[in-house]
């Protein structure tokens, strides 16, 4: 357990060192965050309670989308690319004989990422965005913890996701292809573009249903106090359930992918 | 025998400078060209090395940009004009806009790649290489999965022409071409701009993105939408205006917010060579600025 | 200008600046200088190493060779061009290796790599045909011709890097480290190239290593750099007097025994021969590099139960470091 929590803090430290970076990126996320807000303005002021939204509701969820951005790695960005680097390359022989597992060091390294990407890139765009627009923040204090707890869970099946991903490139040599994918899907159905309960009808009930929902769409819903009581207990458990699920078939992929590289002898 | 040898080779080497450098000081431009059409096709037989993956970028990228759409048509299930603006109109923005970032993007794609070569050393592989960096980093990378934002952007452009209702006359047709070749003229050098920007801050390839990516979705929603201060900076400090929408409210009879001159819509091929020339400015002052301080 | 040197350095500098934090916000700037006024002359046809340790200057100094750097204060010329001023002409005549990163096409077979090269410095074909068959045949290459470089072993990538440096006929030959991490047979198989190479086409070749034995074999020539000077230039033999080197003799005992010493034949204050490291019945003995080991080895013999024992030569860094500790 203390491995992993340097890892972790080895992977916080890492990104830590990217200051450039880091400014870049909160540029950029407030550059998106100005635009989509006038955009989501223009649409609120035609259809106003759109979603079950008020406008300041909107641009609140505008700005979290924006700030969890990075902590989510929905652009890519996380260890994934580095991973499949090493299933290329293979160098991941030599992961795979060090005493650790290798599902947890990377989960391990990933949360450390996503703790200073949540801090570095997601406080700043968030306070920005609200000195420039009447955002809705919780009324209730406990809303912060609930908020943060459903990130974090989010961030896990993300996580969960991409070590799937990394994993197929056991089988196609180059990950770039199932990367792509995964960054599309993590965008569209995380609701990064729209929020998801402007989807309609079949389209909005699956979107809602699939992993990506946690990532964004679910912490959204929690900050604005859409999720309360029992319905916050579901929300979790829908996050949760997802997080299991993938990461138990993450586990199975890299038992297939390991008995692949010692018969291949690396 | 030590000295017939050394002979021969001086020779040798003096046989070598007419075909090579005679030409390329002369021809430089067109070198560079043709170095980018060598490396680019290297990169195209690469990425067929791997053809399942190469698929499924090439499907990701085209659904990337169709789901981009999509969550405008999504917009438009709930409301019948967006900023004042119909469906088609906003179709045609996007399009342009889509287009014209496509064809860049396509072209210089990887070119934000130049930070992460400075840090791993990869640079000075290129700078002891008989042709020019620009054309090197430019080809980078090079990738045809990048057909996919142009094909939806034209799709796009050609649902909104099949919907609008416009008089189409000769020059409003010539003027869709016109945009989407400046625009990415424009696009071009903002790339150009922003790898030369790397010199300086090896790790800022995303300010890049923010003027790319984060242009090309500006110009994909009506101006009348933005705040005015925001649709001057377009405008007149980094001129993503000229890419698409000042050409386009041409074609569709709209008015700018910001007061400017009919004939403006006609600028754009001005507006970027003007660009794509301080681009070029800006790059060798970045690659002289790498050659004299080494990161 | 026959005694100016086919690459010539007249008082070279390379002064970058470092920015470094000093506080929260504050940052510090101060010079660096890589490289410290070198001068020194190369003529056409020679093979000469550069060696010394890391962060010297030695790949600064390349760098500039090949136009990647623009010198900030001397003169420097390469076959007559000034490198930093007419980059791309000069990338005609010269051949650059970097040990560490590879020019070739990952993902595609090695001969596409070549095809590149022949397109993109514009070789004759028949030319580029006879020096392809050359090197295919010199480093071995045949049967890897048609395969991916990423199946490629190192030292096969090494010997494939080297022959597409070598495509287009340079005139001098830059290597920076071409033996690191190779197997003993891709090391012997890129020496016996290189001095080839040398015999044959007369290019001049300059290379950077950590190995001695690279040095042994192929350089009659050696520059040791350090801290931006050179601090050597001269013959091997001339750099194991000057650095006062010593060879190291291992020896196996039959028993643990005090450290031997040896008295000098002479009766001089110096031991001839003394034990640096005791590990066991294991001791390590230093002799001067010049001094003849067999009437050491016979002394030992006769007076220690002696099981085994094996010579080694001195290594470039020890060399280095024992020039330090002789100079004032």
């Amino acid at each position: 357990m203390r491995l992993y929590a340097v890892v972790a803090a080895g992977g916080f430290r890492r990104y830590a060192t990217y200051r450039t970076a880091t400014v870049a990126g909160v540029f950029t996320n407030t550059v998106f965050g100005f635009i989509v807000a006038y955009t989501y303005i223009a649409l609120w002021d035609e259809r106003p309670q759109l979603g079950g939204y008020d406008t300041s509701q909107a641009l609140t969820y505008v700005w979290l989308g924006q700030a969890l951005l990075a902590a989510g790695a929905r652009m890519g960005g996380g260890f994934e690319s580095e991973l499949v680097e090493r299933i290329r390359t293979g160098d991941i022989a030599v992961d795979l004989y060090r005493p650790a597992d290798l599902q947890l060091w990377w989960m391990a390294a990933d949360l450390g990422r996503a703790t200073f990407h949540l801090l570095g890139r997601g406080v700043a765009p968030m306070i920005l965005g609200a000195l420039a627009f009447d955002l809705a923040l919780p009324g209730s204090f406990w809303t912060w913890p609930a908020f943060l707890l459903s990130v974090f869970l989010g961030i896990v099946v993300s996580f969960a996701v991409r070590y799937l991903v990394a994993m197929s490139a056991f089988w196609l040599l180059d990950g770039a292809g199932a990367m792509r994918m995964a960054m599309l899907a993590g965008l569209f159905f995380s609701g990064m573009l729209l929020p998801l309960n402007l989807f309609p009808g079949l389209l909005g009930e699956v979107a809602r249903a699939l992993p990506w929902s946690s990532l964004l769409q679910v912490p959204a819903d929690v900050f604005l106090g859409k999720h309360a009581g029992w319905g916050l207990v579901e929300a979790y458990a829908f996050q949760a359930g997802w997080a299991v699920v993938l990461l138990g078939a993450g586990r199975l992929l890299q038992t297939g992918a390991t008995r692949r590289v010692v018969v291949q002898g690396g | 025998m030590a000295d017939t040898v050394a002979v021969r080779t001086e020779e040798e080497g003096r046989g070598l400078e007419p075909a090579g450098f005679a030409f390329e000081d002369r021809l430089r431009p067109l070198e560079g060209l043709r170095a980018y059409g060598l490396i680019m096709a290297m990169w195209v037989r690469s990425t067929m090395a791997y053809r399942a993956s190469f698929a499924m970028t090439l499907f990701g990228d085209l659904a990337v940009t169709a789901f981009d759409f999509i969550a405008i048509l999504l917009m438009f299930s709930h409301v019948d004009a967006l900023g004042g603006y119909s469906l088609p109109e906003i179709a045609l923005l996007y399009g342009l806009s889509a287009t014209a970032f496509g064809v860049c993007d396509l072209l210089l794609g990887s070119m934000d790649r130049v930070g992460g070569r400075i840090r791993d050393g990869t640079l000075d592989t290129l700078l002891v290489r008989p042709v020019p960096v620009l054309a090197q980093v430019a080809a980078d990378r090079f990738a045809l999965r990048r057909l996919g934002r142009i094909t939806q952007g034209l799709v796009v452009i050609g649902y909104a022409v099949a919907t609008l209702d416009i008089a189409w006359t000769p020059l409003k047709m010539l003027m869709l071409p016109m945009t989407v070749l400046s625009g990415a003229a424009i696009f071009g050098a903002v790339f150009i701009a922003g790898a030369a920007f790397q010199f300086v801050a090896q790790d800022a390839s995303e300010v890049q993105n923010s003027f790319t990516y984060g242009g090309t979705t500006l110009l994909q929603y009506p101006p009348t939408v933005f705040a005015k201060d925001l649709v001057r900076g377009v405008t007149f400090v980094v001129p993503l205006a000229f890419a698409s929408w000042l050409p386009a409210l041409y074609v569709l009879g709209r008015e700018y917010p910001v007061d400017l001159p009919q004939w403006v819509a006609f600028l754009p091929p001005l507006v970027a060579a003007g660009c794509c020339g301080l681009a070029g400015l800006a790059w060798r002052a970045g690659l002289r600025s790498y050659r004299s301080t080494g990161s | 200008m026959a005694d100016d040197g086919f690459i010539s350095l007249d008082g070279v500098e390379k002064v970058f600046e470092v920015r470094r934090r000093a506080g929260l916000l504050r940052r510090e700037r101060h010079e660096v200088r890589a490289v410290d006024g070198i001068s020194f002359r190369v003529a056409r046809g020679e093979m000469v190493g550069y060696i010394g340790p890391n962060g010297a200057g030695k790949s600064t100094t390349i760098k500039m060779l090949t136009g990647i750097l623009t010198p900030s204060g001397g003169r420097l010329r390469v076959a007559g061009i000034d490198p930093s001023r007419e980059r791309t002409r000069l990338a005609h005549r010269i051949g650059v290796v970097f040990g560490q990163r590879t020019t070739l096409w990952w993902d595609l077979p090695l001969r596409d790599s070549y095809r590149l090269m022949h397109r993109m410095y514009r070789i004759p074909d028949r030319r580029y045909r006879e020096n392809l068959d050359r090197c295919v045949e010199l480093l071995d290459l045949g049967e890897l011709l048609e395969v991916p470089v990423r199946q490629l072993s190192l030292g096969q990538r090494m010997r494939g890097d080297i022959a597409a440096a070598l495509l287009h006929d340079p005139e001098v030959l830059y290597l920076d480290e071409p033996t690191i991490g190779l197997d003993v047979i891709s090391k012997a198989k890129v020496r016996q190239f290189l001095k080839e190479l040398n015999a044959e086409r007369g290019t001049t070749v300059l290379l950077t290593t950590h190995d001695l034995t690279d040095i042994e074999q192929l350089c009659s020539r050696v520059m040791v750099i350090d801290h931006g000077r050179l601090m050597y230039d001269g013959s091997l033999a001339g750099l194991h007097e000057v650095g006062e080197s010593e060879r190291m003799l291992v020896v196996d005992l039959e028993r643990e025994l005090p450290p031997i010493v040896l008295q000098s034949a002479d009766g001089g204050d110096q031991p001839a021969l003394r034990a640096v490291k005791v590990e066991g019945p294991r001791q390590w003995l230093a002799f001067p590099a010049a001094a003849s080991a067999a009437p050491l080895v016979a002394r030992i013999a006769a007076d220690y139960p002696l099981v085994d024992l094996s010579v080694r030569e001195p290594d470039i860094e020890a060399v280095i470091a024992r020039m330090y500790e002789s100079a004032p």
